[in-house]
């Protein structure tokens, strides 16, 4: 294996633990226990899909806990059409 | 008062019985009566473990069903005497044990131990949400490994949902125990860390049992590792847990079969 190579390996720890408090928080949403995540993946998802269609498997929310202070990292994968749609409703509004 | 703790997990293989013996005789050595109890009708290992299984004559069964009395089937132990044991029966299977006659029994245990430590079968059904049903304390056992994580993280809903304590609206006591753990591994980011798997679950840490041949040497010879051999890592790990139970506060620590140079001279200089 190159250096680089090696060093571009992810840990298989951390791979590990997105898999599961992915899985987890959908597991638990649907027992019907309340999951932090899950709450705010659907409610930040009905913010964005007001103005652009997103698809809901294109939304990845993660929570991740540091000492001291916690970090929420939202990524949405949005469709090129309705980027190309806000470009232009900015535009528009510029004009 | 008495206090019943269930050794629970989901998954199958993580160390259930082995920690149940641990701690059983762990407890028992400080001075307090402990009475394990054997969940995991047709599937009894717990006195193989406790290395009883050639003292068994009734079990849990008969006395749920009115076949033997408690003290018939509670057999106690060689070595401590603080320490019993209350076998399954290998020939029935879980269907056997009446939610009354359960109920009954946990009464009757309550009266005449300190300690009540249920090892629960795996799985999610009947056998497991019986074993869990009277608990006041529950030990969650967890490796650090994707399928225990998320088996343990069902078991802690019902232990939310299916227990006496959760229908009464009381909070159930949790514990997690992580078992077979392997520092070095987890160093080098191949092994889920202790912070993610307490971050997953959310319940408080109890111990951390390092990785050590010391457990199925254990197991083989039919002594519970705290009295097979009490300075081993997982040992001590134990002996930890079962003073934090008491309501003891003991610091933290990874105990390690490895000793630098010093721990060696003082090793044995104290032996």
């Amino acid at each position: 294996m190159s250096i680089l190579g090696f060093l571009n390996k992810r840990a298989s720890g951390s791979v590990a633990r997105e898999r599961l408090q992915l899985i987890l928080a959908h597991e638990r949403a649907e027992s019907g226990r309340p999951d932090l995540v899950i709450t705010l993946r659907e409610e930040i998802l009905a913010v964005i899909a007001k103005h652009v269609a997103v698809e809901r498997d294109k939304v990845k929310i993660t929570l991740e806990r540091g000492e001291g202070v916690s970090t929420l990292g939202v990524d949405i994968e949005l469709p090129l059409s309705s980027a190309n749609t806000l470009t232009a409703q900015k535009q528009k509004r510029a004009a | 008062m008495a206090k019943v703790l269930v050794v629970t997990s989901g998954k199958g293989g993580v160390g259930k019985t082995t920690t149940t013996a641990a701690l059983g005789a762990a407890i028992a050595q400080g001075g307090q009566s402990v009475c394990v109890v054997d969940f995991d009708v047709g599937l009894r290992n717990l006195d193989l473990v406790m290395g009883a299984e050639r003292r068994v004559v009734y079990d849990l069964i008969n006395v749920v069903n009115g076949d033997a009395k408690l003290n018939q089937a509670v057999i106690r132990d060689k070595r401590l005497d603080t320490l019993h044991l209350l076998p399954a029966s290998q020939t029935r299977d879980k269907d056997a044990l009446t939610d009354e006659g359960v109920a009954r029994v946990m009464d009757e245990l309550r009266e005449k131990f300190d300690w009540v430590i249920c090892d629960s079968p795996a799985g999610i059904e009947r056998g497991a949400q019986l074993a869990m049903r009277h608990a006041d304390v529950a030990v969650v056992v967890t490796n650090p490994e994707v399928s225990s994580v998320r088996d343990s993280d069902r078991i802690i809903g019902l232990l939310d949902s299916k227990t006496l304590k959760a229908e009464r609206g009381e909070n159930m006591d949790k514990h997690l125990i992580l078992t077979r753990y392997d520092p070095a591994r987890a160093d080098r980011g191949d092994m889920l860390k202790t912070e993610d798997v307490l971050e997953i679950l959310s319940i408080p840490l109890l111990a951390i049992i390092p990785e050590s041949q010391e457990v199925l040497r254990a197991s083989n010879l039919g002594c519970p590792v705290t009295l097979n051999n009490p300075l081993c890592a997982p040992a001590r790990a134990y002996a930890d847990a079962a003073r934090r139970l008491k309501g003891e506060t003991v610091p933290m620590s990874m105990p390690s079969d490895r000793k630098s140079f010093l721990d060696k001279l003082f090793m044995r200089r104290a032996a």
